[in-house]
């Protein structure tokens, strides 16, 4: 395959509602002027606050709706024109809703589905069997969908997403709802089987955990519009995030006021312990720590990196929002 | 990966068949369940049958139809009625795919919609409507006098498949336009279900207007009426003449050629691609 798996440029989206019968028009523009690539094999994840896009720029580049203005093109299809060919590489996995039968035991789904996307047993039975190894659905296969805990049921969504071996893996909050460990066995699971196959994820989340351990790319938008595309370094640069060093000392010292580049932000332990913040861009915890060591032996060490939350929401602000 | 060859691939019909398969199978596993639906809706068969054996207890004839043509007309109608609902009657819970988001799951996967829609939710329960129908057509052919020739014969043995052909695309033209109404389902149900009520009588019972209705926009004449008056040979009122129902077929087939079309431009209106 070569290209990109997602190109989509200036995508923009508009909503049009009539509001009674006095002729009223409400135009809503959900998307606007989004433009991006992905390549083969990335890990991205889009990011945004409810409301700001992202169900919409997935629903463009799945083949659900079409862009009121702008292209998307994926897997090189017209998602739209084009929906069936292009669902032949498409696995997508919406978590607030399934595309399980629910009155049918897990595993018929999966035969259906098999048979829906036309695989013959010989390519899709070695498939079903790995990935209910490795999402560990042997215990529940034979229930009723209806009947599956919500953990269960997302590890069946997700299997049922991947068994024709997508070649784009399309998230859309998968981890909503799920507990921690739950979350946890999920990601390292998905992060696996797209490394494995050299597929391309796209992962819509509010979850940052989801996107810390899952994607290596960052797309952000905020009310319909693309705030900031890179890596997570990148992004906390970009907001002026700063890291934290905390030293633990030998023996209390006066508070270390005088750092280059670094600013004390806490004396605790009556100056034993102190936290100093710097900018990634203007210094590094190398000479932050070798100054410290110049005033007293450092007994221990640890660096805190800045919350994605936090940042995103910097970024919301800085943004205008 | 590119799984395009064709000896990579499941035949289409092969896909279909599986799915099929599959609903009849868990629609047959609680069978007590199964069969309390198939006697509710035999039930309801009945009553529609002994509406129309009330009505010739008070008067003889109704429009151009005494009680064995009648028998005929109610018999086809419901048979064609009766495999139309099993397989394209839940055509009307799309609002509900729409609300719950199940259209857009069958919008990424690769086949048409409707194809998904109609096979993955085929409902066997509904045929106790058919199997009224189906016995009051053989009660009614022992009835009635009919001078069969091979065309008779012909045009009666296809006339079941085309009733069902003009329910299944009224269900689907009724089922499109949920794409531009929002929650209208009773609004369009009274086209279906009224169509349904209206093909068990001669159209010469219905006013003008309504008639050429009947014969056009909403064809519920060709299911039932209009084949069995050219059987019969009933000459048929005025706008509805018995002739027309040589082209019972026809229609059935225009009907669902339109109906689709209709479907399309629903489909197109949901992902916002005009129409």
């Amino acid at each position: 395959m070569s290209g990109a798996v997602v190109a989509a440029s200036g995508l923009t989206r508009t909503f049009t509602r009539r509001t009674g019968a006095l002729r009223g028009r409400w135009t809503t523009t959900a998307v606007e002027g989004i433009s991006f690539t992905v390549a083969p094999g990335e890990t991205v994840g889009y990011i945004g606050a409810n409301g700001a896009g992202k169900s919409t720029t997935i629903k463009m580049i799945t083949g659900i709706l079409v862009p009121s203005a702008g292209t998307v093109r994926t897997l090189g299809h017209e998602p739209v024109a084009q929906r069936t060919s292009l669902a032949r590489r498409l696995g997508v996995v919406f978590g607030q809703r399934s595309q399980l039968w629910w009155d049918l035991p897990l595993e018929e789904s999966f035969r259906l589905l098999a048979a829906i996307h036309r695989l013959p047993p010989a390519r899709w039975r070695p498939r079903h069997d790995e990935l209910v190894a490795s999402l560990e659905l042997e215990g529940f296969l034979a229930r009723p969908v209806r009947q599956l805990s919500l953990g269960e049921r997302m590890r069946g969504e997700v299997a049922a997403a991947l068994l024709h071996r997508p070649d784009l893996v399309v998230l859309d909050e998968p981890t909503v709802g799920l507990d921690v460990l739950s979350k946890e066995r999920l990601r390292t699971f998905l992060r696996a089987d797209v490394a494995r196959r050299g597929a391309t994820l796209l992962l819509a989340t509010h979850d940052m955990d989801d996107v810390r351990r899952l994607c290596e790319r960052l797309l952000v938008v905020d009310r319909g519009r693309l705030v900031y595309d890179g890596d997570i370094p990148g992004l906390v640069a970009r907001v002026g995030a700063r890291r934290v060093l905390v030293v633990d000392l030998e023996r209390p010292v006066p508070p270390l006021t005088d750092v280059p580049h670094a600013d004390l932000v806490a004396v605790e332990a009556g100056g034993v312990r102190q936290r100093l913040a710097f900018s990634p861009e203007r210094t590094t915890a190398a000479a932050v720590l070798a100054t410290v060591a110049g005033r007293a032996p450092v007994r221990d060490l640890s660096v805190e990196e800045p919350d994605i939350e936090d940042v995103v929401r910097r970024l919301y602000l800085a943004s205008g929002r | 990966m590119d799984a395009s060859c064709s000896g990579d691939r499941v035949g289409a019909v092969a896909a279909y068949r599986t799915v099929l398969a599959s609903r009849l199978r868990s629609q047959l596993q609680y069978r007590t369940s199964f069969a309390l639906y198939v006697l509710t809706s035999v039930v309801t068969a009945l009553a529609g049958f002994a509406e129309v054996l009330t009505v010739f207890h008070n008067v003889p004839v109704l429009g151009d139809l005494d009680l064995r043509a009648a028998l005929l007309v109610y018999g086809l109608s419901t048979f064609g009625f009766g495999i139309a609902n099993c397989v394209a009657g839940q055509l009307d819970t799309i609002p509900t795919y729409i609300r719950t988001g199940t259209l857009e799951t069958m919008l990424v996967r690769p086949q048409p919609v409707l194809a998904q829609i109609v096979t993955s939710d085929v409902t066997l329960r509904r045929f106790g409507v058919g199997l009224v129908g189906v016995v009051t057509l053989v009660v009614a052919l022992a009835a009635n006098p009919v001078h069969w020739t091979p065309a008779r014969a012909g045009l009666l043995l296809v006339t079941p498949l085309s009733g069902a052909l003009l329910f299944a695309a009224l269900f689907t033209a009724a089922g499109a336009l949920q794409f531009w109404l929002v929650d209208a389902s009773e609004v369009t149900s009274s086209f279906t279900y009224g169509a349904q009520y209206a093909s068990q009588f001669s159209a010469a019972v219905f006013p003008v207007p309504l008639r050429l209705l009947l014969v056009t926009a909403v064809p519920a004449a060709f299911v039932a009426y209009l084949p069995a008056a050219a059987v019969l040979g009933l000459t048929g009122p005025r706008w509805a003449p018995g002739r027309l129902g040589w082209g019972t077929p026809v229609v059935a087939v225009a009907a669902c050629l339109a109906a689709l079309a209709l479907w399309r431009l629903g489909v197109r209106h949901y992902t916002g691609a005009g129409g």
